[in-house]
């Protein structure tokens, strides 16, 4: 990690009993821990063995998951879990190789699409243009014409809509909230998060957890990929531990990683 | 329909904002063309009989290199950052997309066209002997058929390694046809000894079919990986 | 299948011996153009059969998009590259004939043409496949080879509208052809088709051991725990 901050600090600590076994990972307990998983209410995203290969490279190998809705999941792992992976999987960028997610009742993403949001890694905003005229622009691709949703988004996101300067001249942290901002421009009922809390400050990211908590309160379900899970601590239901491209463990609480 | 119409017009428009701010492909594309058109001068200095006949291919040659770096630039711009996902993951019709996109390209070669004419007439002393009005007609569907097939396969090599060379490459035997319609009615009508219809019937089919065939294919190619 | 494989090799090469002879040996002496003619018969059947492998390539490609078959995507390659090298062949003996018997290497003749722009589009197909870096390789290959293949008719009138305007050499000739000459150029024709089609068979073999072999490589990276950690 090229950054420091006291909540990766802690979170790093915190994660490290999740991956001490790497090696005893198969799949009959991956099984198993699903049928732990709440299965009273159906499901909002079911992956039953998700397989995703780049060439030789598998970064997804079998993942089988049921997750009910109106929660918030904090997905975490090492680099190169396929945490990434998963989430681009279920936002429907990227086809898997083998098995099947079902999400949102559909079996392609694609075709919910309108009722997904994704934020990625990279800001997947224009860096020439403002953040008001980045926002009506997305709207737009959801046909939402009204300038009026992007300025409410700016607001919450705690960002002035008449900032003329364009987000490539940002700081990281308001380009992250700006970012947030685009990925709920749809009103979405799934949302799908990539590393929200990089390099932003940690007033501003406990804040921004404490918005995603609304948001699950709401009755969306979230999921977030992250590496600061320390800041999820209160917000998240349950916390889904993956390691060389599975679910190795689901807990819910950060604390209680003996929870298998 | 005028939903996805108004997305093609906003996303041209946002293009459009976005060159006019980083001037990435104007830039370059306009330097490059008028480097190509000193060096053809001096390389070829023919007498004005002469240079009726070669002028079209000259011109177009030029405009066709030009253009590529224009191309080259506008998925680049969608892939800073990975904008690009932005758009794959939100319901708005691939085709809208395209259809920006290729107008936007439009614009910018004809831009650069405008500005580039005027100074091949200077060095080649050119003058129309043939019907000039049908010289906008071929500028028209030869920039089209240009820029159609040039953002397509700009988007197909966006997954390749060395893309910006990719282009050219998939572009040129292509459009061999397309160029050979293009220079063969420039110089017909500024000779003025044949008629340039055929060529300009050829253009048309040409930019028919591969407008329709891009149309077709391009939401494979948006949402591969 | 498998048996096959090698008593159809060695069918076609004694086949191939035998059209040799036929074009080199039985076949008389062309009276004008002397024994350069005898290029003929492998031009024209090289010729036909790059034009037969690059229909199977188009054919390949609509029918991989409609089933996203990996078989079909490994004929599709194998017709493609296989169909190039017949087609420069074409391209290298055409202006070694032509030289002599036209006084020129080169003219934009209606087929010459043709069978280059081919040759180019062809050549930038297998580019196509060998830089794209993605697992969609096959999806774009197809989609380029079916836009080479609509873009086949407008070189044609292109080239065809082109000729009208400009001279060309003379290349008629009168007067009745020799049943040995004949004879000899159909068993070039199909000792070449059947040459083609077996090399074509053999590379095709040989990609879909490619893929299972990568299949199979997947497969263990999708089991194996990496040891990197």
């Amino acid at each position: 990690m090229f950054w420091v901050s006291p909540g990766s600090a802690a979170a790093n600590t915190v994660t490290t009993p999740g991956f001490e076994s790497p090696r005893s990972v198969s799949l009959p307990r991956v099984l198993m821990l699903v049928q732990n998983a709440p299965s009273s209410i159906p499901p909002v995203v079911t992956v039953t063995n998700l397989v995703k290969q780049f060439g030789r490279f598998a970064a997804l190998r079998g993942v089988t998951a049921d997750f009910p809705p109106a929660r918030l999941y904090a997905i975490l792992g090492d680099n190169g879990a396929g945490k990434t992976t998963l989430l681009r999987s279920l936002a429907g960028l990227s086809a898997p190789t083998r098995g099947t997610i079902s999400v949102l009742g559909a079996t392609n993403p694609r075709e919910v699409c309108a009722e997904i949001g994704y934020m990625a890694h990279p800001s997947l905003l224009y860096d020439e243009m403002s953040a008001m005229e980045n926002l009506c622009y997305f709207a737009r691709l959801y046909g939402i014409r009204d300038p009026e949703r992007s300025r409410n988004l700016l607001c919450r996101a705690k960002l002035d809509p008449h900032l003329s300067r364009p987000v490539g001249q940002y700081s990281q942290g308001m380009r992250q909230r700006v970012s947030l901002a685009r990925a709920l421009l749809n009103d979405p009922k799934l949302l799908l998060l990539d590393e929200p809390f990089s390099n932003v400050d940690v007033g501003s990211a406990r804040e921004m957890a404490r918005f995603l908590g609304e948001l699950r309160d709401q009755g969306r379900t979230i999921f977030v990929v992250t590496h600061q899970a320390s800041f999820l601590e209160e917000a998240a239901d349950e916390f889904v531990w993956m390691a060389e491209g599975q679910i190795v463990n689901r807990t819910p609480s950060l604390l209680t990683t003996e929870a298998r | 329909m005028t939903g996805s119409a108004g997305l093609t017009r906003a996303t041209l428009f946002k293009d459009l904002r976005l060159e006019w701010r980083s001037k990435d492909a104007t830039n370059a594309m306009l330097f490059f063309a008028l480097l190509v058109v000193v060096i053809f001068s001096f390389s070829f200095d023919p007498t004005a009989e002469e240079s009726r006949r070669i002028a079209g291919g000259l011109i177009w040659v030029a405009f066709l290199f030009a253009s590529v770096v224009a191309l080259n630039q506008t998925w680049a711009r969608e892939l800073r950052n990975q904008v690009l996902d932005a758009y794959r993951v939100s319901p708005a019709p691939a085709n809208s997309l395209f259809l920006a996109k290729v107008l936007g390209n439009f614009v910018f070669v004809s831009v650069l066209e405008i500005l580039m004419t005027p100074l091949f007439v200077i060095f080649y002393n050119l003058r129309a002997l043939g019907p000039a009005y049908q010289l906008w007609i071929v500028a028209g569907l030869g920039t089209w058929a240009l820029v159609v097939n040039g953002t397509f396969f700009a988007a197909l090599s966006l997954r390749t390694r060395s893309r910006e060379i990719m282009l050219p490459l998939l572009l040129f035997p292509i459009s061999i046809p397309a160029l050979l319609a293009m220079v063969e009615a420039t110089s017909s009508i500024l000779t003025g000894e044949f008629s340039a219809k055929f060529w300009i019937v050829l253009l048309v089919t040409y930019d028919l079919v591969f407008t329709m065939a891009s149309l077709f294919f391009f939401e494979l190619v948006l949402h591969a990986e | 299948m498998k048996r096959a494989f090698p008593i159809l090799a060695i069918a076609t090469v004694i086949f191939l011996g035998y059209a040799t002879y036929q074009a080199l040996v039985v076949a008389p002496t062309e009276r004008t153009m002397g024994d350069v003619q005898r290029i003929f018969y492998y031009h024209v059947s090289s010729a036909w059969t790059a034009g037969l492998l690059f229909f199977i390539n188009f054919v390949a490609s609509i029918v991989y998009l409609a089933r996203r078959s990996q078989k079909v995507d490994a004929l599709a390659l194998a017709s493609a590259e296989v169909g190039v090298v017949f087609c420069t062949i074409v391209l290298v003996t055409g202006p070694i004939w032509a030289r002599p018997v036209w006084g020129i290497w080169w003219t934009w003749d209606m087929r010459l043409t043709l069978t280059l722009v081919l040759w180019l589009i062809y050549v930038s197909y297998l580019l196509l496949r060998r830089f794209s870096s993605s697992g969609q390789t096959p999806v774009m290959a197809a989609v380029l080879a079916i836009f080479g293949t609509l873009d086949m008719p407008l070189v044609y009138f292109s080239i065809w509208f082109f000729r009208t305007q400009h001279p060309q050499p003379v290349m008629g000739n009168g007067g009745s052809i020799d049943p040995r000459m004949l004879h000899a150029f159909f068993v070039n024709l199909i000792a070449f088709t059947c040459f083609g089609l077996l090399v074509c068979w053999a590379r095709y073999r040989l990609e879909v051991l490619r893929q299972e072999v990568e299949e199979m490589q997947a497969l263990e990276s999708l089991l194996e725990v990496r040891s990197s950690r």
